[in-house]
């Protein structure tokens, strides 16, 4: 994994807008404590901002009533916040056991080579990150990569050309 | 060889929708229930042999019985959709197929139970089928199958989604409760057991969403009826992925007690590329490997996989042909556990990591005599001496590796060299 103990500054005030506030609200609700909404505010933070900045982690703890080290402590654990922004697509590919039997190297080495990261990073021109991340629960199908939170399964270089060339 | 029990309305075009899900039986078991007293829901599953599908197969209406009684405290449920084990995806065709037979399972359980509010804890790279499944429960909340009065009935059930996000320590059940309370999942000790402290502090049962979904057709056709498929001791059928080297991966569902290479055969077209039979892993990645040999004799049940010294598990079922590396399988293992660690305990954090070292060193070609040995004792050090078994989960298959295909790691360790262990390889 990457550094992920240190935090960004955007330098500029965090919120939610109407839509993700609704949602906030709706969730509370439902849990009989207000620190249960960690989690999930963390996950309206990133959906409306991409990733989740310092602002965002000092926003979080206060909405919710909170300090900002537990915040921090699950945003820190959970390896899908993103702590920086990634890529207009984010390219996830599995490589655990299923994916690996079927030659999911073979995909990470072309998308090294063909968009000059590694997994771990982010290309100069923000279009591209990668990750190499554990079984996505799609092992029948292997290999699987997921681009944007989107499936695409048996997966081989021929597709994942093809899958490139179709992004804008 | 294929049976259609949960995977009745998989088929369907919208099934995953109320309207046709309706049309096709969904919630006609509502009215049966409310009939039925909540003890008489937990002997029924009792009786059906329904056995948890997240690993462990500990008997569900066993479990459900462990609650304490009129501790003045809610009652919490909470549906295990982490589904993060390797090799495993079977529930994720529920969430998207047929998502209103995990929801009638859960009224099922909560009545029984006497639950008010659950949860359903799902791993956040299901991004998609999040959607569908919380689709369904809005639209069961519109019909009045959730809310404040079930079906009409005087008994309230609420349904929230808790989404995950990446990490598969959080399928063990008292890490899902820890993330659902809003911290790192870090496993709590037991006891006390979640049916008597669980989530906020309140007796709280965790099931698999696969013996969730099991419900509907149980309490409908009764425990007979299910008990129709299985054996003895394994009743019932079972959704098992199989993945890997075969010609036809997939989801199936079986009676359990198949033999596992006629299912690795006819059902899921035998060993790709026409290539011979290596090993199988039975369960998902934390099962022992099974040899060729091994998987002549075992059948796909509880029972058979503890006579053959390996677990049942999730069935996620990997098949292995003759070319893969088994070193380089367990470092892809030792790897994913090692990272999944969630450190609280030494002996998996610095152990597992220390285990990967010593493989990756192996396949370097620059292994040593002892180092095997050295495998093994650490297995022995870790095992069972942490506070979760995620550390066992490593420890248990890659015992089986070195001691199975001990051969391997001494051609490596003989070698000297990836080239000369390559040469002894042939
Ligand atoms: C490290 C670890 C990961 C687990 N992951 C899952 C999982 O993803 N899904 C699941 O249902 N059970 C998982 N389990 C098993 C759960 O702890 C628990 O036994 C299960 O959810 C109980 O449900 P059941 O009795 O219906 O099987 C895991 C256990 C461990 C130790
Ligand atoms: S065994 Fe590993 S995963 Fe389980 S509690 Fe200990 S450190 Fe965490
Ligand atoms: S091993 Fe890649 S999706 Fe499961």
């Amino acid at each position: 994994m990457s550094d992920r103990s240190q935090l960004i500054e955007t330098g500029k005030p965090f919120e939610f807008d109407a839509e993700r506030n609704a949602e906030f609200e709706r969730l509370i609700k439902r849990y009989p404590s207000r620190e249960s909404m960690i989690l999930p505010a963390l996950w309206l933070t990133q959906e409306q901002q991409g990733w989740v900045s310092a602002e965002a982690i000092a926003y979080i703890a206060d909405k919710i009533g909170t300090y900002a080290a537990k915040v921090y402590e699950a945003a820190t654990f959970y390896t899908m916040y993103h702590l920086r922004p990634m890529g207009k697509y984010h390219i996830c590919i599995c490589r655990t056991l299923s994916c690996w039997l079927r030659d999911k190297q073979e995909i990470v080495d072309f998308l090294a080579e063909e968009i000059g990261i590694r997994p771990g990073e982010v290309s100069d021109d923000g279009r591209f990150s990668l990750e190499e991340v554990e079984c996505l629960g799609h092992c029948g199908t292997a290999p699987v990569v997921q681009i944007n939170g989107e499936f695409h399964e048996e997966m081989n270089v021929d597709k994942m050309k093809a899958l490139l060339e179709g992004l804008e | 060889m294929e049976v259609k029990i949960l995977s009745a309305r998989f088929d369907i075009e919208n099934g995953h929708s109320l309207a046709v899900a309706r049309e096709h039986g969904a919630y006609a078991t509502l009215d049966k229930l409310f009939d039925m007293e909540p003890v008489d829901v937990i002997e029924e599953v009792k009786k059906s042999g329904l056995r948890g599908r997240g690993g462990a197969g500990f008997p569900a209406g066993v479990k459900w019985s462990f609650l304490p009684k009129d501790t003045g405290k809610p009652v919490y449920l909470a549906v295990n959709s982490d589904e993060s084990e390797p090799a495993t995806f079977k529930d994720r065709y529920i969430l998207v197929r047929d998502p209103h037979m995990l929801i009638e399972g859960i009224i099922i359980c909560s009545y029984a139970i006497g639950c008010h509010q659950s949860y359903i804890y799902i791993r956040g790279e299901y991004t998609s089928q999040l959607q569908i499944l919380q689709q369904a429960i809005d639209e069961a909340y519109e019909a009045g199958y959730l809310g404040e009065k079930v079906a009409g009935r005087d008994f309230r059930v609420d349904v929230t989604v808790h989404r995950g996000a990446g990490a598969y320590v959080c399928g063990e059940e008292t890490a899902l409760l820890e993330s659902i309370e809003g911290r790192k999942g870090q496993p709590r000790s037991k006891p006390p057991f979640p049916a008597v402290v669980g989530l906020y502090g309140c007796p709280t049962i965790i099931n698999n969403v696969q013996s969730i979904a099991s419900l509907p057709f149980i309490i409908e056709q009764g425990a007979d009826a299910y008990r129709a498929y299985g054996t003895e001791k394994s009743a019932g059928t079972h959704l098992f992925g199989i993945s890997g080297h075969v010609e036809k991966p997939g989801m199936y569902e079986l009676p359990l007690g198949l033999p596992l290479l006629e299912v690795i055969d006819k059902v899921a077209g035998g060993v790709w590329k026409g290539r011979a039979l290596k090993g199988v892993i039975p369960g998902g990645s934390s099962t022992p490997v099974l040899t060729a040999d091994e998987a002549k004799t075992v059948t796909l049940d509880y029972e058979s996989m503890a006579e053959h010294g390996t677990m049942f598990g999730s069935g996620g079922i990997v098949v292995l042909d003759d070319t893969v590396d088994m070193v380089a399988l367990v470092k892809n293992l030792i790897d994913f556990y090692h990272h999944e660690s969630c450190g609280q305990c030494t002996p998996c954090r610095e152990g597992l990591g220390w285990m990967l070292k010593i493989v990756k060193k192996i396949l370097a070609g620059l292994g040593e005599k002892g180092d095997i040995e050295l495998l093994l004792e650490l297995c022995d050090n870790i095992e069972m001496k942490t506070v979760c078994v995620l550390s066992a989960g490593c420890t248990m298959p890659v015992r089986s590796y070195l001691n199975k295909f001990r051969h391997e790691f001494e051609a490596y360790v003989e070698g000297g060299s990836l080239k000369q262990a390559a040469e002894i390889h042939k």
